[in-house]
């Protein structure tokens, strides 16, 4: 029996303050004030502790130690009093640890009536902690049956709401024989069955324990707590009992906080550090059934642990008793911070495709190269991927939505990892030559920008020729959503190649399975094709400005690979694209136009001037094609948009050049110097609006003031 | 783990067997075989009474077996083939010994080292399933595998193409005593009412043609198969004046087996049961690949 030592110790000044705001630092030993705590203006940073109130609670707590025959409540006002103190206490701050020993044994003991001891029971709410010895003591009483039978169950009720605070449970698990043995007891059984719920461990489940409860089950048929426990208990040895879960059921206990539901609570917030909330294993959650008629197709994979690694264990039962690190349940990893602390026994879900709905698991994914988990995974993703393509497989349009999510999820997973699926991208190849454009649309071109980039690639006939055919014949959003996903292909190579550059920069350049220069192939390859398309797409579209735009968007990522992305690629765009840019009708093309020509030549320059600079031969030379391409583009433009010659110096094939005698026919006046910037149709607005600015009151547009 | 004797590789014939094929199995061991049939059989007991737990190693009404069948397998490479065996064990007398068959699955892989070989140690490849038995069952076993080794099962359906290499090929096997006729049947597409046309050869004169299409014994090439599927359409069209290449070609059956594009095949010849799943092998790797 701990008499309170710091009652003694740390000894306040009296004050007369009736205060009911008490610090629950004085309860501790040495008297630690926390001064957060103190809520009124006090001249000292103590907070004061109502001394009146505290030496009555010892009073009680002495009364009832000392106490040995059985007194009527009713009669005795002694005993009201005493109680009436331990409650207000409890409710206020709660109990020191001290206090449990007494009241426990108290209550336990029979010693009072049962109306005396459902109010000790109800009052017992701890300030901070339980210790563990007074309940060890007081399941001894249990087993003694002193008490009634209510009083037993109220007991165990208090004991599963206050579990989490008991500071150390190694005597408890010790203990689990017994409370094993209350199941016998219909009406505690329930309450029994919670509490061996949380303290079960693997070392705790026997083969005798399970015949027993199977037998219960036997006789009582299906109750929910004893499946929730049959389940654990499955969860931990597989291989002695099996389980089904039916349906779905959130609930398999009744919540037995009821009285203490407030005062936990009030405890949780009082004590501002994270309480101790022991993670409840969440019972395998029953598999959604949306489609009953293939047994073999989840999309949705819940995790759960790997149950053969359990069979393992069965025949080395010695390792077992002495590997004090037991794996860490998938189940139970929640946060991030538990799985920065078991990273390395974390047990893996028996069905890698669970990983997919789990970000958790993606981390752990990422950091530990194991080859087996991306095999598992990949196999899982590329058989459900073939087998769930509602236009490929035929009579499942109406599992469209169902599809439609999958790719969903699996396209943020690949987000998430900054990284695509090899059977993701085999999928799109055997897949895509039997789509329609339609359906899963946006779904299946953000997958293709996760196309990996290797230089053994097959991309040009698996994905250009059905993309292609597609392209043609679509509308012109589809062409834009086209466009724009390769346009994120191709940046999403470009910075997966700066990454390697810059990972490996001491081992040898590539894997075995890229080489730059075929890398630099693949990649062209990409844009030429665009280039390709984007020229027939504004001839089938009229010039449309939302087509160029997005057209102009992928080479404003093209026009700088050199400098931003350091690949040696320089492509000029081509005179389909070029063309129709200068000669829009509306000004953002241009503008668009004119800063990709101006990103165009500072690449240029910094390529030449490297290929000076260093003198010696380069892997890749850039030919003077591609600057007299360029060359070539650009007086076509300054020739376009100041000297007013364009249509006599160019040219190119497909460029602007026109005989005078076609621009004599176009009744022009004065044409060798009209078709220049302040004329441009696309910067008609911003000719007018400088006029308006310039000279306000002149209303006759005259642009040859404009020089 | 129990071996095999010759009774049971015998008993693939004459069923009629659904095709899956499965992904490679991870952390397999041939081993445990016995341990994996008692959790199978607590496994199927507890699913077939939701919510109530079973004990493992109990007896049950269902009893699972699983055995090895080594001589199910192509070359020294291959994982041996396994057998699972669900069997009911009468109610009325316990003690009895006679257990009725319910449902047989086997995982096989006869020839299919290219497969295996690239795939690293804790995988086991036995990419082919046959089931037999109730659906539900299948259903039960699929989802016990799924669950315990991350496999995936897909229904494997045989395409037209190599249904008529199917039929090439077990043509030109040569079959001793009474041997039934080589029988194809065609769906018609597009008609109002279903129509399937059924097209029996005599064996003696199928043989007898595709000897004249071979040219090298040993080796079959696709053009000698076209051929030989053009020989039978043009005879067929001479006297019908139907031509069977539009429609689609849906089930073969000849002394050897008998398979339906569906996915279901049956045995009949136990010399060529080990040609016929080396074939049925390469089609469920192509399906995983």
């Amino acid at each position: 029996m701990q008499r309170k030592q710091s009652s003694k110790n740390s000894k306040q000044p009296l004050q007369v303050h009736h205060s009911n705001q008490t610090d629950l630092s004085a309860w501790r030993k040495g008297g630690k004030s926390d001064p957060e705590k103190s809520l009124q203006n006090r001249p000292s940073p103590n907070s004061q502790v109502n001394e009146s109130k505290r030496d009555s609670f010892e009073q009680a707590v002495s009364y009832f130690e000392k106490v040995q025959d059985p007194v009527s409540l009713r009669k005795n006002e002694v005993l009201q009093k005493h109680l009436a103190t331990v409650e207000s206490t409890a409710l206020e701050k709660g109990l020191p640890p001290e206090a449990f020993d007494v009241l426990l044994n108290v209550a336990l003991s029979g010693k009072f009536a049962d109306a005396v001891n459902t109010r000790l029971l109800k009052s017992l709410i701890p300030a901070s902690v339980i210790p563990e010895s007074s309940l060890v003591s007081s399941i001894s009483w249990l087993c003694v049956s002193k008490c009634s039978g209510s009083i037993q169950l109220l007991f165990i009720r208090w004991l599963i709401a206050m579990f989490d605070f008991i500071d150390h449970k190694d005597q408890l698990h010790a203990l689990y024989g017994f409370f094993f043995s209350f199941l016998q007891d219909e009406k505690m059984c329930p309450y029994v069955c919670h509490l061996l719920y949380l303290l079960t461990r693997k070392e705790s489940v026997k083969p005798f324990r399970i015949r027993k409860l199977l037998d219960l089950q036997a006789k009582m048929g299906m109750q929910p707590h004893l499946q929730a426990l049959l389940s654990l208990y499955k969860h931990f040895c597989p291989e002695l009992v099996s389980i089904t879960l039916p349906g779905r059921m959130k609930t398999y206990f009744k919540n037995s906080e009821g009285p203490w539901k407030a005062a936990i609570s009030a405890i949780r917030r009082r004590n501002q550090e994270k309480s101790p909330v022991s993670q409840p294993l969440l019972l395998g959650t029953a598999q959604h059934q949306s489609r009953k008629r293939k047994w073999n197709t989840q999309l949705i994979l819940p995790a759960s642990s790997a149950s053969t690694n359990n069979l393992a264990e069965v025949k080395d039962k010695n390792s077992d008793l002495y590997s004090i690190s037991e794996s860490f349940p998938v189940e139970q990893l929640q946060t991030f911070s538990q799985l920065l602390e078991n990273i390395h026994h974390l047990e893996l879900p028996s069905q890698m495709g669970s990983v997919l709905t789990h970000p958790l698991l993606l981390h752990y994914m990422n950091c530990i190269k194991d080859e087996s988990i991306y095999l598992r995974l990949h196999y899982w993703m590329g058989q459900t991927l073939q087998e769930e393509c509602t236009w490929c497989v035929v009579d499942s349009s109406q599992y469209e939505e169902e599809f439609k999510d999958f790719l969903e999820i699996v396209h943020k997973t690949e987000c998430f990892l900054q990284e695509g699926f090899s059977s993701c991208e085999e999928f799109l190849y055997r897949s895509l030559p039997f789509w329609d454009g339609f359906c899963c649309r946006s779904q299946v071109l953000r997958l293709m920008t996760w196309i990996p980039l290797s230089s053994f690639s097959e991309m040009k006939s698996h994905l250009y020729g059905p993309l292609a055919q597609l392209f043609f014949t679509s509308s012109l959003y589809f062409k834009c959503s086209v466009l724009e996903s390769l346009k994120e292909l191709l940046q999403n190579w470009l910075n997966w190649h700066v990454i390697q550059l810059n990972s490996e920069s001491d081992s040898q350049g590539y894997s075995l399975n890229t080489t730059l220069s075929g890398l630099v192939n693949v990649v062209a390859e990409l844009i030429h094709f665009v280039g390709r398309i984007s020229t027939v797409a504004l001839r089938l579209e009229s010039n449309a400005t939302f087509l160029l735009y997005f057209i102009l968007d992928f080479y404003e990522t093209v026009c700088d690979i050199y400098l931003r992305y350091n690949l040696p690629l320089l492509i000029m765009p081509p005179a389909g694209v070029f063309y129709p840019a200068l000669l829009s009708m509306d000004s953002v093309s241009l503008n668009q136009l004119c800063y990709i020509m101006y990103r165009y030549r500072t690449n240029l320059v910094a390529a030449k001037e490297n290929e000076l600079i260093k003198k010696k031969i380069l892997q890749f030379k850039f030919s003077s094609q591609t600057y007299q391409e360029y060359n070539q583009y650009l007086i076509a433009m300054v020739g376009c948009l100041w000297t007013s010659n364009a249509f006599q110096k160019d040219v190119h094939p497909q460029g602007l050049r026109l005989d005078e005698e076609v621009l004599k026919k176009t009744g022009v006046q004065d044409f060798k110097n009209s078709f220049n910037i302040v004329y441009h149709p696309a910067l008609m607005g911003y000719a007018l609006l400088f006029l308006q600015q310039a000279w306000p009151d002149d209303n006759t547009f005259n642009f040859s003031l404009i020089k | 783990q129990e071996t095999a004797d010759p009774q049971k590789a015998a008993s693939l014939l004459r069923k009629q067997w659904s095709l899956y094929s499965v992904t490679p199995l991870y952390k397999f061991s041939g081993a445990r075989l016995a341990q994996y049939a008692r959790l199978l059989g607590a496994f199927i007991a507890a699913e077939k009474h939701k919510g109530l737990a079973v004990g493992v190693g109990v007896d049950l009404d269902v009893r699972a077996t699983f055995c090895s069948l080594p001589e199910l397998c192509g070359g020294q490479r291959d994982q041996p083939a396994m057998l699972v065996q669900l069997s009911s064990r009468s109610s009325v007398s316990p003690k009895n010994s006679d257990e009725k068959l319910m449902w047989s699955g086997c995982f096989c892989c006869v020839s299919g080292e290219d497969f295996s070989e690239n795939v690293p140690e804790d995988f086991t490849c036995l990419p082919l399933f046959l089931a037999n038995g109730a659906e539900s069952y299948t259903a039960t076993v699929g989802s016990w595998f799924q669950k315990t080794f991350d496999c995936r099962f897909c229904r494997l359906s045989i395409s037209p193409l190599n249904l008529s290499w199917m039929a090439a090929m077990w043509t030109g096997c040569s079959v001793e005593k009474n041997a039934c006729a080589t029988e194809l049947v065609f769906s018609v597409p597009c008609l109002p009412q279903p129509l399937d046309i059924s097209y029996a050869i005599h064996p003696d004169d199928a043989k007898a043609l595709w000897d004249t299409v071979q040219k090298t014994p040993g080796e079959i090439t696709q053009e000698e198969v076209d051929l030989f599927m053009d020989c039978l359409y043009s005879h067929f069209h001479r006297h019908f004046k139907i031509h069977l290449s539009a429609t689609k070609l849906v089930k073969v059956s000849t002394a050897i087996a008998s398979a339906h594009c569906n996915g279901t095949i049956k045995f009949l010849q136990s010399k060529y049961l080990t040609g016929v799943l080396m074939l049925l092998t390469e089609l469920a790797i192509s399906q995983i690949q």
